[in-house]
């Protein structure tokens, strides 16, 4: 009799990725079965900013020479849904699950904090993604925008992604109440993003504004993942990208120590 | 090496200034059916929420088939199905998917679907499998959090009170299933404040007090250690001779249980009630059970358990 619960263990093939892969599976389905609110609802903001502010500011503003106001925004506002769509994903689910006590089944398993993080993290940038690109579909209805470097836009979409899917985890993880997480998107995420020059170029503001702009990442991100459509930006690509690929490891280093040593999660 | 199923050795556990495990040393072996018993508070959930890696101890150590629960994680948690005490889901799939991913998370792919459908099957779950799990009502989703457990078929289960609130159908074709796993060489250790179904079931038990193991045999020799027979008689509302109070066990509307350690102290009960003049309406001989080893190791403590167990 205790043989066939041997035989069992040892019968069924246990797979290594099978586990990390399956929570990554299980995150996107999560987003994707509530998808109108989870993508199209980013998707409609942007499109209303960029309809409302295009409207107004379209024959008053010129940011860079020979590029219209509405081709600047686009690339900031799908950054920016970009960023804040990676950060929903990660803490949202994260929450949820602490408040819903389902999150135990997770902790239960063989999964090692590194496949909990990546598996989060990339479930975090697909969405991230998803909605980048609904709104550069959409938008191209109304602009015919050129891209200059897409690597670029590629390095600084996933980077981005990456940043605030991390960030997201950790917020996940560290709140233990909805408000707690309402305080992280509108007293950290909201003011960084639109502080972050999506609708103005930094150098349009008196030069101490300039300096404190120069201190929030979402900064760089906007203005490298701009840089991809128009060649130019506020500051140079590669040192954007290193302030946000060192910002992004050092968040992950963060993130994966709470997740082993257990913070908040294994008590 | 034929490992114990589970061995804890001197686990400690301190909530800030509460004491909760002191000392707990605990072997259970492979195939066993164990039932850990004890008052809310004895630390039983804390013994297993460390045994499940969901909280460290203080000190000591736990493994699972010779797997530390700490420092080889991954292969102890591969063997171990928890079945958690709280009536949680996630509400955004339906049964299957939920023991897809359960399993999935374990390694398993589509080769363990026919085993998910056993567990399906053996609970009453198998033509709710495409519900979701908010439309489930509470009993469904108590055998839903308990097919989760078992979704990777592990050799060792823990149930922490599976049948809490729980109606007689599921309690009795969930003990069926997991008399069958048993029988097919699982090991078992059930936590339950229903201490019938512990007697029923369990071949040895274990009872924390405290935050302590305060007794640990097979069930048969607890029973023959602290149980004798219970005189249950009917005599009214009457002043017993002082001979026979201490030997009072229970006493509710005119029904006095003595507790007796052998047969001819039936006769001493009689007698003493005829000599003080007091008639016996009506008589019962009952075997003592599982319940009153627990309240005679657990004590005044047991009140609450015991009357948990009585609705």
């Amino acid at each position: 009799m205790m043989n066939d619960v041997k035989q069992s263990i040892t019968g069924n093939q246990v797979s290594s990725w099978r586990g990390p892969w399956t929570l990554l599976k299980k995150e996107l389905l999560r987003f994707w079965r509530v998808s109108f609110q989870t993508v199209a609802a980013p998707v409609i903001t942007a499109l209303l900013y960029l309809l409302i502010f295009s409207h107004v500011l379209d024959k008053h503003v010129q940011v860079y020479d020979g590029v219209a106001y509405t081709e600047f925004l686009i690339p900031g506002l799908i950054m920016m849904s970009v960023l804040q769509n990676a950060f929903a994903n990660s803490s949202s689910s994260l929450i949820q699950s602490k408040v819903m006590g389902n999150i135990v089944f997770v902790l239960l398993t063989p999964l090692t904090h590194l496949q909990f993080f990546l598996a989060f993290l990339i479930a975090a940038i697909i969405r991230g993604l998803v909605v980048g690109l609904c709104i550069y579909l959409v938008a191209m209805w109304f602009v015919d925008l050129t891209v200059a470097s897409p690597w670029m836009l590629v390095a600084f979409g996933l980077l981005g992604s990456a940043l605030l899917g991390t960030f997201g985890i950790i917020a996940g993880i560290w709140a233990d109440r909805f408000d707690q997480m309402a305080a992280f998107q509108n007293f950290i995420i909201m003011p960084l993003s639109f502080l972050s020059g999506v609708f103005y170029s930094i150098h349009s503001l008196p030069p101490f504004w300039q300096k404190v702009s120069h201190l929030n990442p979402f900064f760089y991100m906007i203005d490298g993942f701009r840089y991809g459509f128009f060649g130019k930006g506020d500051v140079s690509p590669v040192l954007s990208l290193l302030i946000v690929a060192a910002s992004f490891l050092v968040l992950a280093l963060i993130t994966l120590k709470m997740l082993k040593s257990g913070y908040k999660l294994r008590s | 090496m034929n490992h114990p199923a589970i061995q804890i050795r001197g686990v400690h556990k301190h909530f800030g200034a509460l004491h909760a495990l002191r000392g707990v040393d605990l072997t259970i072996e492979q195939g066993e059916f164990f039932a850990l018993l004890g008052p809310n508070g004895a630390g039983k959930s804390t013994l297993i929420n460390i045994l499940a890696g969901l909280i460290a101890p203080s000190a000591g150590d736990i493994s699972v088939m010779g797997f530390d629960v700490q420092q080889r994680y991954q292969q102890a948690r591969q063997l171990l199905g928890v079945v958690p005490q709280e009536l949680v889901f996630d509400p955004f799939f339906n049964v299957r998917e939920m023991l897809r991913f359960q399993a999935g998370y374990f390694g398993l792919g589509r080769e363990n679907d026919p085993w998910v459908d056993e567990v399906l099957e053996g609970l009453g779950l198998a033509d709710k499998a495409n519900t979701n799990m908010r439309k489930l009502s509470g009993g469904m989703k108590r055998r839903a959090l308990i097919a989760q457990a078992l979704a990777h078929k592990p050799p060792v289960i823990v149930l922490d009170e599976p049948t809490a609130g729980v109606d007689v159908e599921l309690r009795q074709m969930l003990w069926e299933f997991i008399k069958k796993l048993n029988r097919d060489g699982h090991t078992i250790i059930l936590t339950t404040h229903y201490l019938e179904e512990a007697e029923t079931l369990c071949s040895r038990v274990g009872m924390m007090k405290q935050g302590e193991i305060v007794a640990l045999d097979s069930t048969a020799n607890l029973l023959n250690k602290f149980a004798g027979k219970h005189l249950r008689l009917t005599l009214g509302d009457v002043q017993l001779p002082p001979e026979v109070q201490s030997m009072v066990r229970h006493v509710e509307r005119g029904v006095y249980t003595f507790a007796l350690t052998n047969m001819i102290q039936i006769e001493y009960v009689l007698s003493s009630l005829r000599a003080g003049g007091i008639k016996v309406i009506d008589m019962q001989l009952n075997e003592a059970d599982l319940e009153d080893v627990f309240l005679s190791l657990v004590g005044n403590t047991a009140a609450e358990h015991k009357l948990a167990s009585q609705l």
